[in-house]
């Protein structure tokens, strides 16, 4: 019931955030709750998360029901929204709160009981009165009822929970060891004196309490990259009420807009963005030119330029210059929510190993429990007082703990590193297949390269320098449509807004500027009479023949020349740039032991070319889409591992047939991407980084697996021999699930490496004006 | 030693006293951020 062919669209799905998941017992009485309920498509509980997704058929339940069920199943469910409720962070606070106080109590209880244990463990026979030992015992029972009262009440409340379903969680074992270790020690200190173990108790709700806590902080910091999304979102927005195009600026703009709850925010709503404020909303400007930061969203943390026409996601922080912008998606048709919702789609899919254990963990525990029982009853012909003890040690000991935790703790780690460099992983198996992946195939246009117009040539031929060029050409290319024009524009954005905050005087200054169509611009700067456009259209100012040592360096591009009335200035060629960072990745996959291969619609020549510039050998070029298929098919077919590197749109057979499919976030709209991962910020680095996490992920779980089962096959006849002590059982079990959290929370650490610093995205040349 | 019958019940009384102290410390908030108080010396604004 975990899955369900995922190109049926189901009527309605959510995502519950619930309290007091601990195990995969916990998971599976969830879903098995709800699962009964009528016109339950899919229920997927998880252990890593706390949080359960459910796809269900609206005519037949209602999301009321989903979480009554969950509610008399023993556990407290509420609805995740995307936007992010105040309640919900209350409640989590509150629920933080507790759980330390509780830690608190039993950790102190602990510490005090221990002292009052000392005298007993050091004196000799006879050397302590029976007065002060039968006090010593009473002060040890008065400070552990605290700790077997409140701080053991959630491992009570599970257990309960578990016997109430008539099924075996991990809590019954340990609730079992602790309360006859309690009982036994009261019984030796109120009626016939004994040995007591009241320390043994405390701290074995201690430590697992402690390592409880641990893991729900190390949990949190995992799904932290969502909630950080979440909480990017800002609460209000500067609305106007009616807007017009006319006002000059947005500053100075005579309509003041009202400000409003975001939540309120309609589809073509305009709002104003003030410097360092959040976007509101996803949309497109309208007004302005600015920097926005959208490291969040996308993991690029340098930030991206966007001007009139542009589109903005909600979330970004606009830097530099306030903005106008029309609201073009709300709430959940925005990207912010469709990032949140593919995260979480894949932090609940289970890999297929946990899915076996979880069918297995019931068996698993009772035949703990009929362990324990077998070796107190072998103990009790042997030496009957130590009986008791021995079954306690070996209830404890083997609390499958560690070995629940090794996948998914493993799994929400590397995913949450993932998110925070702008790799989404929307397909729970995609991490467990990429590892494997040994033969990348590439799309050419969109993925390779940008897929759009951008400068990628620029050369000096008057007396200006290649930063006052590109501001120059910007600033006459600012009002224009042409595609080539914004590209301009674009490319000379960062320098102009960065002379704006430096109230720099190298901004030229313009008047009388005539666009003649499919020409040019002619436009008077400073004075002097300035041509921008094709070399016949600029050259006709002054008469000189274009230059032939640029015309042949950059010849194969499109053209834009500038010119005054003294000769020529420059020229920029445009044209379809490679990712900066591309030939890196390459080289990195190859390194890694992979195959590459670009496929391209493209004809033989421009494929070659960019295949030469990356560094791909092996180019299949003019390709329908129907060959691209029958290709990577044909690959499958001799063993390869295939990985599908497109945009998203016109690849999206092919990425259906790959093993894995990684899809560029820049192309398709996101919330219809089909691909296993995406790539948010398009950056080539983020590929190979993502492969090397995929790969030290399984790396990692197939440690903490070891680590798990070795620790139990030791433990156990350890703990049935009589050599450990409840206590040192209690300490074993909770070291050995922290070494797994520990060893898992190592998959969060390590970043891409960008060998070359990835300027604005949007102008590839923009560093090296700055620095002429 | 009869003085220990004297200090062991005080030093249960004042685990529960520092007890109270935790839990009220808790209760006002101490302990919900841990991190942000050391980040927040680096904001200038503050």
């Amino acid at each position: 019931m975990t899955s369900s062919p995922p190109d049926r669209e189901p009527a309605a799905e959510a995502v519950l955030a619930v309290e007091g998941i601990h195990c995969t017992a916990c998971t599976q009485l969830i879903e098995l709750r709800v699962g009964a309920l009528p016109g339950i498509a899919a229920i997927e509980a998880s252990l890593a998360t706390h949080r359960v997704r459910v796809r269900w058929d609206a005519a037949a339940t209602t999301l009321r029901d989903i979480v009554g069920a969950i509610a008399r199943a023993g556990y407290r469910a509420w609805p995740v929204t995307a936007g992010g409720s105040g309640a919900q962070r209350a409640e989590q606070r509150r629920a933080r709160r507790t759980a330390l106080w509780r830690l608190f109590v039993a950790g102190f209880s602990m510490m005090q009981v221990m002292m009052y244990a000392f005298p007993a463990y050091l004196a000799i026979e006879g050397e302590m009165s029976a007065d002060i030992d039968a006090l010593l015992k009473i002060a040890s029972f008065v400070l552990t009822v605290p700790v077997l009262v409140y701080s053991a009440a959630p491992l009570y409340a599970g257990a309960w929970r578990d016997l109430r379903a008539r099924r075996v969680g991990m809590d019954v074992p340990v609730v079992l060891g602790i309360t006859v270790t309690f009982v036994a020690s009261a019984w030796s200190t109120f009626i016939v004196p004994g040995p007591v173990y009241y320390d043994s108790v405390s701290m074995f709700v201690f430590l697992l309490l402690g390592a409880r806590y641990l893991e729900s902080l190390a949990r949190a910091r995992a799904s932290g990259a969502i909630d950080a999304l979440l909480e990017a979102q800002p609460a209000t927005a500067l609305r106007f009420d009616t807007w017009s195009p006319t006002a000059t600026s947005a500053a100075s703009s005579t309509q003041a807009p009202r400000e409003v709850a975001a939540d309120s925010l309609r589809t073509g709503d305009h709002v104003l963005v003030q410097i360092g404020a959040s976007i509101p909303a996803d949309g497109v400007v309208v007004q302005g030119m600015s920097l926005n930061d959208e490291a969040l969203l996308t993991g690029e943390s340098h930030p991206v330029a966007c001007g009139v026409g542009d589109t903005v996601t909600g979330g970004a922080i606009n830097l530099t210059a306030p903005l106008v912008v029309r609201v073009t998606a709300v709430g959940p048709d925005s990207r912010a929510s469709a990032i949140v919702r593919m995260m979480e789609r894949a932090a609940n899919r289970k890999p297929a190993l946990l899915q076996l254990a979880d069918r297995h963990a019931g068996t698993f525990l009772w035949a703990i429990m009929a362990l324990a029982l077998a070796a107190g009853l072998a103990w009790w012909q042997i030496e009957p007082a130590r009986a008791l003890w021995v079954a306690v040690a070996v209830l404890i000991v083997t609390c499958p703990c560690a070995l629940s935790l090794a996948a998914p703790a493993a799994q929400a780690a590397a995913i949450g590193n993932l998110a925070r460099h702008g790799v989404l992983v929307t397909q729970g198996h995609a991490l467990e297949t990429l590892a494997r992946v040994n033969h990348f195939v590439f799309d050419k246009t969109g993925t390779l390269t940008t897929g759009r117009m951008q400068v990628i040539d620029t050369i000096v031929l008057g007396e200006l320098e290649a930063g006052d060029l590109m501001r120059l050409a910007g600033r006459l290319e600012a009002q224009a449509v042409h595609p080539v024009a914004q590209a301009l524009a674009m490319a000379a954005a960062p320098l102009l807004v960065a002379d704006k905050q430096q109230a720099d005087a190298n901004t030229p200054l313009l008047a009388d500027s005539i666009e003649t169509p499919g020409a040019g611009i002619e436009a008077r700067v400073n004075g002097r009479r300035v041509r921008i456009g094709s070399p016949a259209f600029t050259g006709a100012l002054h008469g000189q023949p274009f230059p032939a040592h640029a015309a042949t360096r950059l010849g194969a591009h499109t053209l834009v020349a500038l010119a005054d009335e003294a000769g020529w200035l420059g020229a920029f060629a445009l044209g379809d740039g490679i990712r900066p960072g591309a030939r890196a990745m390459v080289a990195a996959l190859r390194d890694a032991g992979c195959r590459v291969t670009m496929l391209s619609g493209d004809h033989l020549d421009a494929a070659s070319r960019v295949a030469a510039a990356v560094g791909i050998d092996d180019v299949q070029a003019a390709m329908m889409p129907e060959k691209k298929t029958e290709s990577v098919a044909a690959l499958q077919r001799s063993g390869s591992v295939i990985a599908m590197v497109g945009d998203g749109v016109n690849d999206a057979p092919v990425l259906a047939r790959a093993h894995v499919s990684i899809a560029m976030g820049s192309g398709a709209p996101l919330a219809q991407t089909r691909s296993d991962m995406v790539l948010m910020s398009a950056r080539p680095a983020d590929l190979s980084h993502a492969v090397a996490v995929a790969r030290r992920t399984q790396a990692v779980v197939r440690q903490n697996i070891v680590w798990a089962a070795a620790y139990n096959l030791v433990a156990i006849p350890l703990a049935a021999a009589g050599v450990l002590t409840p206590w040192m059982a209690g300490l074993g079990m909770a070291m050995s699930s922290l070494i797994v959290v520990g060893n898992s929370m190592r998959l969060w650490q390590g970043a891409p490496h960008t060998a070359v610093a990835p300027t604005f995205s949007t102008a590839p040349h923009a560093q090296d004006l700055k620095a002429a | 030693m009869e003085i220990l019958y004297l200090l062991v019940p005080l030093s249960v009384l004042l685990v529960l006293a520092v007890g109270v102290l935790f839990w009220w410390s808790l209760g006002s908030g101490q302990f919900d951020d841990l991190d942000g108080p050391a980040q927040r010396i680096l904001d200038d604004d503050d």
